[in-house]
């Protein structure tokens, strides 16, 4: 009986819809966070001093930096006292705000992934590789790199779904998303509070334990045996 | 090797006394826990035998809103708004006198379950009366029947004149907000929406350009716009939709008869008047003559 009612209340709300925008805004950002993240990495194994420094400050201060103080500061600062705006339509200026925000913090994640799968690479394939004449960016792209990804998949799959989760901050941003509309839902039909927290709990779960269990497998199934 | 050692000791005991920390601390904890419980008991009997008498210390947890300005507003050790006075009144009223009152935060989606969970004997918080909230709790009153309206800078007085004037133009509102969600479904088709955490932010864009109107009930909107001070934003004064700020009861609760002729009481004497132009001071806000003040609706069952 409450429970057919619940369900009533529930098939009122777009939750796949909601959700649908957490899982685009975890896309773009993962894409954006993984070319910034490798970048990152390269430059922190780079035989340059400066750009060794660069990462290294880059990863220390935006990894240690709540992502909510990140994306408030896209939506209080850089959008109206800066004037950064991404798109005319103020929607979609908000979603690429929020993208750009998790990206850029996300990216200090994938960043150390990368460096710990660089970590799995014996030295001596560097050295061979220097031995043959490729210089760094060759021996990163050609050598180091392709090995380095194999072993980091674990922790880029751990990074991963920490975005996935995340991309609820986006909130602040005034995006749409799945929290958002929890509170609609929340403020709506009080009397379902706690169903209302598990169901999105629930879904939560259905999306990041296939991506936990898809990481495991590939980080067996690739790794460089040795 | 020895300097590891060290560490390893130093974090040992670093831990150890967190731990202590957490033992000592959680038994009173649950002590106060229960001691809430025990009181939230006490009072229901009390003021269905003796109709609240004044005698005993025991005290009354009123949830509020510590952060709407004009409404329920924590400023230091002080708590102040519309909603404050009158649950002063209705309280003093029941036969607790100031002193018993302790005032808690009740956030918006936090209420229902913390009546629910007697962690509030009552609450007056913007608290809209709806079918569904009333399934899991009581209300007495309405104390106040707002509107949603919209609060513009005074240079824009006449050009927006409602919610249809806003084609083009960037509105703000409270993320998850019944208010955001009104807009969203029957006027955004021509107007740009930024949901945010809080009104403060709202009034932020709402001052630095960013955005043309802030939108939700008018008493709230009245609040900040005399938080703001310089009369630099004013209310529209076309609500659109009718909010009636009910007083929360745990289901079941045998005070609802008698919040209601106290509200009853305060409208009476002139006491609720004053209290609305005193927490909409310099604003120039009436309330919707037609629905305010409002009548009590009668207690369920």
């Amino acid at each position: 009986m409450l429970v057919s009612e619940f369900l009533d209340t529930l098939s009122g709300y777009d939750i796949a819809g909601a959700y649908w925008v957490n899982l685009k805004l975890t896309a773009f950002a993962a894409v954006l966070a993984l070319v910034l993240g490798t970048a990152l990495a390269m430059m922190r194994i780079s035989p340059v001093t400066s750009l060794r420094w660069a990462g290294t400050t880059y990863v220390n201060v935006v990894r240690n930096m709540p992502l909510t103080i990140i994306m408030a500061s896209m939506i209080l600062v850089l959008w109206p006292q800066l004037g950064l705006t991404l798109a005319d339509d103020f929607a979609t200026n908000f979603f690429r705000l929020a993208v750009i925000a998790l990206a850029v913090y996300h990216a200090s994640f994938v960043c150390e992934s990368i460096r710990s799968g660089v970590n799995t690479v014996p030295v001596g394939q560097a050295e061979a590789a220097r031995a043959i004449g490729l210089a760094f960016l060759p021996a990163a792209r050609l050598v180091i790199l392709p090995q380095a990804f194999r072993g980091a998949i674990a922790p880029l799959g751990n990074t991963l779904i920490a975005l996935i989760k995340n991309s609820t901050v986006a909130a602040a941003a005034s995006v749409p998303e799945i929290s958002v509309l929890m509170r609609e839902m929340v403020e709506n039909d009080a009397n379902f509070v706690v169903p209302i927290f598990l169901t999105i709990a629930v879904g939560f779960v259905i999306i990041v334990v296939p991506v936990g269990v898809l990481t495991t497998y590939l980080s067996r199934r690739l790794a460089v045996s040795r | 090797m020895k300097s590891t050692r060290v560490a390893l000791a130093a974090f040992a005991a670093v831990g150890a006394l967190t731990l202590a920390a957490c033992s000592t601390a959680e038994p009173g904890a649950e002590e106060t826990d229960a001691d809430a419980g025990e009181e939230m008991t006490d009072d229901g009997e009390d003021a269905g035998d003796e109709g609240g008498d004044s005698g005993d210390m025991e005290t009354l947890r009123i949830g509020i809103k510590f952060d709407q300005p004009g409404l329920g507003f924590q400023d230091g050790g002080d708590y102040t708004g519309f909603d404050v006075d009158v649950a002063l009144y209705v309280t003093e009223q029941l036969g607790y006198s100031a002193d018993q009152i302790e005032f808690v935060e009740a956030p918006s989606a936090q209420r229902e379950t913390m009546l629910q969970n007697g962690q509030v004997d009552m609450i007056f918080a913007t608290y809209s009366i709806t079918d569904e909230r009333d399934e899991a709790v009581d209300f007495a009153g309405p104390y106040f029947v707002a509107g949603q309206d919209l609060l513009i800078r005074s240079e824009d007085a006449g050009t927006i004149t409602g919610p249809e004037a806003l084609d083009d133009l960037n509105l703000c509102s409270v993320s998850g907000s019944t208010s955001a969600q009104r807009v969203k479904d029957e006027y955004a088709a021509g107007a740009n929406l930024i949901e945010q955490p809080g009104y403060s932010e709202c009034i932020q864009f709402l001052t630095g350009g960013q955005v043309d109107a802030v939108t939700t009930d008018d008493i709230i909107l009245a609040g900040l716009a005399a938080a703001e001070g310089s009369g630099s934003l004013q209310v529209v004064g076309a609500p659109f939709s009718e909010e009636n700020y009910g007083v929360g009861l745990p289901e079941g609760s045998d005070l609802c008869e008698d919040i209601n002729t106290a509200i009853q009481a305060m409208i009476d004497d002139g006491a609720w008047e004053a209290a609305v132009t005193a927490n909409t001071d310099g604003t120039g806000y009436t309330p919707n003559a037609d629905l305010n003040p409002p009548e009590m609706r009668g207690c369920a069952s």
